[in-house]
């Protein structure tokens, strides 16, 4: 039986070698393209889920970011440079993210990074990439305290330099949200959330708003993101009588939440921030009514997102380019910017990384979702937010608004 | 409060159903070979996707009247998936856990988790290639059954939805088919004498590895049915589905007495409702849906101090 087990063994040892000389050669070939010829490559990473329930955003950050570097190679922006894309999938999950991290941050010619999907992820990616002075710009990134510390309301602090965002953090979206319900009529709101630093800084925003506008907080509930049975939630919100329900999280758990609640008889619509903001959402059991707050205007009724939206179809992605799309085009393109300055006289892409941050913060165009430009702290410097009602099975804009 | 608590009942039964429907699959097969089989929670999953791929294979039908979905498509859904999960399981006990079963306990335990592994990403990478059917990477919503899905049934002001009441009569029928197949059937009987004493059972003619396999399979077809079942509740199926129903299922299995089959019914029904109660009626801030978990863990923790054997379990634990 000894023997057996050493066969076993054996049989894993091979297994998990084959494995990693796999992983080892799939970067071979980039390495030594920069090494020779007479472009020199410089790579640009992106961090998101390719794969998992939060893949169609994911896939939709990847094809954009995708979609820039081409354009920026075709038009030759950075003279004597090829980019090239280097995806790596975090699969939602802080662990994976910041292996992929890691990986990127070890590629020489890696000299920015288009990512995270989510606020979690980013709390463990942003100090790998920064530790290597690579320059992190996310699309989809809500959490305030990732550009303002902590204290971000009384004592804002910027943690790290190398972190920018094209997108509106939570501190916005929630009491926009907040003062829609209000100026719809609503006072009584349920809040669900999943306990995710993205879904928990939705909710204590909207709610601090919502209260200080005159409505009132009925239940304020959790629930696990792994969860599929949210009866015994609904019943305990049912309690209160909610003129809507607020949920904090993601459209895996906000579209069968969605369908579970008006089975269990409670008809009210639910309301997410950018991240329900999906067809997805609907597919998995969100109905007409419900809303949905997304930062910047609507995408497809932007003028300046015409060449995005042709370029994108015109490259022909399988997957759509979902809600965050034109944030990560905008924010590959703030990169490319960028790298014109840094890139320049830089011997190797490596080189070049920490002049890249520097550039950044002084980098602005009219991108694909309007100005494209940073404060100091490194949050885009659009305000710019609309709410989204489902309407016929599909999302259809209903307001767009700057919050004071 | 009366309407609540029998609401929050109601939820809790069927949440417990569903975990009491797998949590056979555990107690069974651990009742004869003293295998956690951590891959169970997977056949679960596997279950649902066929059931789907059931209703693929019928063209997709989404207008049939409610007579003929109730007696056509939804007996071919659940023999479908039936047939999968079953199939699946058979291949795992021959070719993971048949080849260690002499072997120390821990090489089948973990050998479970790598078979557990093996299919979530089997599924996930797969599924979609198979022509015509959706990429299983996200969640794939779940076909519904007229006469099922989006029906509620009234009973004053408690609100029981269709679904959760199939899971609910589900079980029963399947609690009742268990207790004739263990207690009148031939194979049963066998099953029970290979757990007392699979040594003593060999020497009396009973075929062991016959014995096993269709330990597996009973766990299985169980678990086949849950599978519909939570596709018909929650209208939706991904490839992550069978992890945390498996490791509840494995919870109640333990909290009922892991090896006895009643146990797993009851243990399965007692988290269900102590997870819906501990909802709403634990007051103050350890009241809240977060806290759910932490008092069904607690309720198990309290349950094995006093009760080492679980709430049905045998009175000597000799193997476990």
């Amino acid at each position: 039986m000894n023997t057996r087990l050493f066969k076993l063994a054996g049989v894993a040892v091979v297994a998990a070698s084959l494995a990693l000389t796999g992983c080892g050669s799939r970067t071979e070939p980039a390495a030594s393209g920069s090494a020779g010829g007479a472009t020199k490559v410089a790579k640009i990473g992106v961090i998101a889920p390719l794969s998992g329930d939060l893949s169609a955003l994911g896939l939709g950050i990847r094809n954009s970011v995708d979609l820039a570097i081409r354009q920026a190679n075709e038009s030759g922006a950075i003279p004597g440079w090829k980019l090239e894309l280097a995806a790596e999938d975090d699969e939602a999950k802080p662990d994976t993210g910041k292996n992929a991290a890691t990986k990127l941050a070890s590629d020489d010619a890696v000299v920015g990074v288009v990512g995270t999907l989510n606020s979690s992820v980013a709390q463990s990616v942003i100090p790998v990439l920064d530790s290597a002075k690579i320059v992190q710009v996310s699309p989809a990134n809500t959490n305030p305290t990732l550009t303002k510390g902590a204290d971000f309301l009384t004592a804002p602090k910027r943690p790290n330099a190398n972190y920018f965002r094209t997108c509106t953090t939570d501190a916005v979206q929630g009491p926009f949200a907040a003062q829609y319900l209000l100026g719809e009529g609503v006072k009584k709101v349920a809040t669900i959330h999943d306990k995710k630093s993205y879904g928990q800084g939705l909710v204590s925003e909207f709610s601090k708003a919502f209260t200080a506008g005159g409505g009132t907080i009925v239940a304020a509930e959790t629930i696990n993101p792994d969860d599929k049975n949210f009866s015994a939630v609904i019943s305990k919100v049912q309690g209160g009588a909610p003129e809507a329900v607020y949920y904090g999280g993601e459209y895996p758990q906000a579209g069968p939440l969605s369908k579970q609640m008006k089975a269990a008889g409670l008809k009210v619509p639910v309301m997410g921030g950018d991240g329900i903001f999906s067809g997805e959402f609907i597919k998995l059991g969100g109905t007409d009514g419900d809303l949905a707050t997304s930062v910047g205007a609507p995408v497809d009724t932007l003028e300046s997102a015409k060449p995005f939206l042709e370029g994108y179809k015109a490259a022909g992605f399988a997957e759509g380019y979902e809600a965050y799309g034109a944030y990560s085009y905008d924010a590959a393109n703030a990169i490319i910017n960028a790298l014109k300055v840094s890139l320049k006289d830089a011997a190797d892409a490596k080189s070049a990384r920490e002049a890249t941050i520097t550039a950044m913060a002084s980098v602005s165009f009219d991108g694909a979702t309007g100005k494209v430009a940073f404060d100091e702290f490194g949050d885009s410097v659009s305000r710019v937010l609309t709410v989204y009602a489902v309407t016929n099975g599909a999302w259809a804009a209903k307001k767009t608004g700057e919050l004071k | 409060m009366l309407d609540l608590f029998f609401q929050q009942l109601i939820n809790g039964l069927s949440l417990g159903a569903l975990y009491a429907l797998i949590a056979v699959g555990y107690t069974v097969v651990y009742g004869i070979v003293q295998l956690i089989n951590f891959a169970h929670g997977e056949i679960f999953m596997v279950g649902a996707f066929g059931a789907f791929a059931t209703w693929m294979l019928l063209g997709q039908p989404t207008d049939w009247g409610v007579s003929a979905s109730l007696l056509i498509l939804l007996p071919l859904m659940l023999l479908g998936g039936i047939v999968v999960s079953v199939t699946v399981a058979l291949l795992t006990e021959r070719f993971a856990y048949r080849p260690l079963r002499n072997a120390p306990r821990l090489a089948p335990l973990i050998t479970a988790i790598g078979v557990s592994v093996f299919l979530q990403e089997f599924v996930r990478l797969f599924y979609g290639r198979i022509p015509g059917f959706p990429d299983a990477k996200s969640a794939i919503p779940f076909p519904s059954v007229a006469g099922i899905s989006g029906e509620i049934v009234r009973i004053g002001s408690v609100t029981i939805q269709m679904p959760a009441l199939f899971t609910i009569v589900a079980l029963a029928i399947s609690t009742l088919f268990l207790w004739f197949f263990v207690n009148r059937s031939k194979t049963g009987r066998a099953m029970v004498a290979t757990s007392q004493d699979p040594d003593t059972a060999r020497l009396m003619g009973i075929n062991v590895d016959k014995v096993i396999v269709a330990a597996f399979a009973v766990g299985a077809g169980l678990a086949a049915i849950a599978g519909v079942a939570h596709g018909l509740n929650y209208g939706n199926i991904d490839f992550r589905m069978g992890f945390l129903a498996g490791l509840k299922a494995f919870t109640a299995a333990v909290l009922g007495g892991i090896g006895n089959i009643n146990g797993a019914v009851v243990g399965g029904l007692v988290l269900g409702v102590v997870e819906a109660m501990a909802t709403t009626f634990i007051p103050g801030q350890f009241g809240s849906s977060a806290w759910k978990d932490v008092w069904a863990f607690a309720l198990l923790i309290l349950v094995l101090v006093f009760r080492p054997q679980g709430l049905l379990g045998a009175k000597v634990v000799d193997r476990a």
